[in-house]
């Protein structure tokens, strides 16, 4: 038989991704890919897995996946509230998020909701059996392509799993949060920032903005205040011929609300784009829910760049830092909490 | 005429050609995409992640972990500097359209009657025009296809269709389009081609690429269902469609 993972229960917007199908934008092609890229590198690398593996991005709420393999190994990455991993013959107890998990045939993994953040990640060691759509795993659901039959997971989907039973090894997890910063956003302005008066630009450096409902793997809407155009409407106005649309790319239309645009956003666009955010600040706009709000601060390409650099260098060294779950012989401070809430007697 | 060099954060950049659609600038677009392409090939130039053109510019992303804007805009502007690659293939794509089903052109008598043409006429002009693709993007596969015999030209549809069928032959301004995929649409349809823009079953999901060199052939709905067939199948040769030049 072979080894899957069968959902049992669909979450909300479950996709496989992994850092995106790069290459194809000038056919029109999404890069599509994973909304938090620091999110999943953790994931695949307590998993053991190479950083760029696709793994299931959770959307706000996860699904139910029964094991129907041997063994598998899991990792979790971000705020589950909380996670049950559950039978065939023991009594349920919680999956910690940000460390390794070894699962046994039968085992129910119950990711639930997730808590403080909209995506949060599930690696499995050794990778999803199922083949790349141009180079890529990475769902791109408006065009039915990628990952699992090109959607999000619905109840009855078996995932395949690459291997049947889980290499031999220790659990792993993160030795303590990654720190994805605080404060503003960074920008850096342009590719149209011209298109704005003067006044509009500060409007957008100098207001606080809420992440509206209209936020998905395409984009964010915000609401604050409006942000004025340079040009009139005869001149122009808020149009552009369309141009290239990066990740994190703040267009705004011409009622003058901000829309940053992210992993499923189409190639090309016709608004102009005020100000891009810098791709460290990426995995935090992948993160964000409704309601939440945000400053915007703007910083120059060469400072976006040492940023992004010092970023990757942090979590090179936080998976360097992974410090063992269950060390062999010695005593799993996680198990022993976990078991000693469930049996009130600890045993090892 | 003076290149803008337009930030996009700190994993891409927009070389921005000019400010307004014409054969000249998308040709200098053109150029650059091919032109960093072939030197990606051929070792020249790293960091690059892919380019995406437009009518008017071109957007180079960057692995931010592998190069820098200050290392790369100056081998892009070379590049650019150079002018065409003489090696540069292009290609011819020939797309059969079938204008004749009242179903296929619901709009056919409308634009015939605005452009004052009759329906044959307007067929003839548009079989006549000399197209070139020049972007791609909206969807997967949709192509901005210019140079429709002005004669046609018209604004878009006052009222957009919520559904437009896969595979409609449409017009508006001075672009003709096809229908990658049923979606809404505001552009007048003329006819429908047999062809899938977009069929992922194929290595090549993507039928056309920017820079092709496109012409409509007319065929008559007998014709139409049989090739229709063939692609739905995933029998059909496209190679028969497409010319190097």
């Amino acid at each position: 038989m072979s080894a899957g993972l069968k959902v049992v229960r669909a979450g909300l917007f479950d996709t496989l991704q992994d850092f995106g199908r790069t290459g194809f934008m000038a056919l029109g092609m999404p890069t599509a890919g994973a909304m938090d890229r620091v999110g999943l590198s953790l994931a695949n690398a307590l998993a053991g897995n190479p950083a760029n593996t696709a793994g299931l991005e959770i959307g706000v709420m996860g699904p139910d996946l029964l094991v129907e393999a041997d063994s598998v190994r899991v990792a979790v990455v971000g705020p589950l509230s909380p996670a049950l991993i559950e039978g065939p013959d023991a009594a349920p107890r919680p999956l910690d998020s940000d460390r390794s998990h070894l699962l046994k045939r039968g085992q129910i993994l119950r990711v639930g909701m997730i808590d403080g953040s909209s995506t949060a990640y599930l690696a499995v060691a050794g990778g999803f059996d199922l083949p790349a759509f141009m180079g890529s795993l990475s769902t791109y659901s408006r065009a039915g392509i990628g990952g699992f039959d090109g959607r999000k997971l619905a109840a009855g989907d078996l995932l395949p799993l690459a291997k049947s039973s889980a290499p031999a090894g220790n659990e792993r997890r993160l030795a303590q949060p990654f720190d994805y910063g605080s404060g503003p956003l960074r920008v850096v302005w342009g590719p149209q920032d011209d298109y704005f008066s003067d006044e509009g630009r500060r409007t957008f450096i100098g207001s606080e903005y809420r992440v509206s409902k209209e936020a998905d793997r395409m984009g964010i809407r915000f609401e604050g205040p409006t942000i004025g155009h340079a040009k009139s409407v005869d001149q122009g106005g808020a149009d552009i011929i369309s141009d290239g649309i990066a990740p994190g790319a703040i267009q705004v239309p011409g009622a003058g609300l901000p829309i940053v645009l992210l992993a499923d956003r189409q190639t090309v666009g016709g608004y102009p784009k005020i100000a891009t955010v810098a791709s460290v600040d990426l995995p935090r706009l992948g993160r964000l829910l409704p309601g939440q709000t945000v400053r915007f601060a703007a910083i120059t390409v060469e400072e976006a760049e040492a940023l992004r650099r010092d970023q990757e260098a942090r979590l090179q060294r936080a998976i360097a830092g992974f410090v063992v779950a269950r060390p062999p012989g010695g005593i799993d401070l996680v198990r022993l909490y976990e078991e000693n809430l469930i049996d009130g007697i600890v045993y090892e | 005429m003076s290149v803008r060099y337009l930030s996009c954060g700190d994993t891409a950049f927009t070389v921005e050609f000019g400010n307004e659609i014409s054969p000249g600038i998308n040709g200098r677009v053109m150029a650059l995409h091919a032109a960093i392409n072939l030197a990606r090939e051929a070792g020249e130039i790293s960091g690059v992640v892919e380019t995406v053109p437009t009518m008017r510019s071109l957007m180079v992303t960057y692995d931010p972990l592998a190069t820098t804007r200050a290392d790369l805009q100056p081998k892009v502007d070379a590049l650019r500097a150079r002018g065409l690659p003489v090696d540069a293939v292009s290609r011819h794509v020939t797309v059969p359209c079938c204008y004749d089903d009242p179903e296929f052109a619901p709009d056919l008598a409308e634009v015939a009657e605005r452009a004052k043409k009759t329906p044959e006429q307007v067929i003839a002009a548009h079989l006549a025009s000399p197209f070139k693709v020049y972007v791609l993007g909206f969807m997967p596969g949709l192509a901005y296809v210019a140079g429709l015999d002005p004669s046609l030209f018209l604004p878009r549809r006052s009222q957009p269709r919520v559904r437009v069928p896969r595979s409609s032959v449409a017009i508006a301004m001075d672009m003709t389009t096809i229908y990658p995929f049923e979606s809404p649409g505001g552009w007048h349809l003329i006819g429908r081609t047999p062809l899938w823009m977009f069929d992922k079953r194929r290595e090549q999901p993507v039928f056309l690429s920017p820079g092709d060199s496109l012409a409509f052939e007319r065929i008559d709905r007998k014709r139409f269902d049989r090739i229709a067939g063939e692609v739905e199948a995933g029998t059909f040769d496209w190679s028969s469609l497409v010319k190097s030049q």
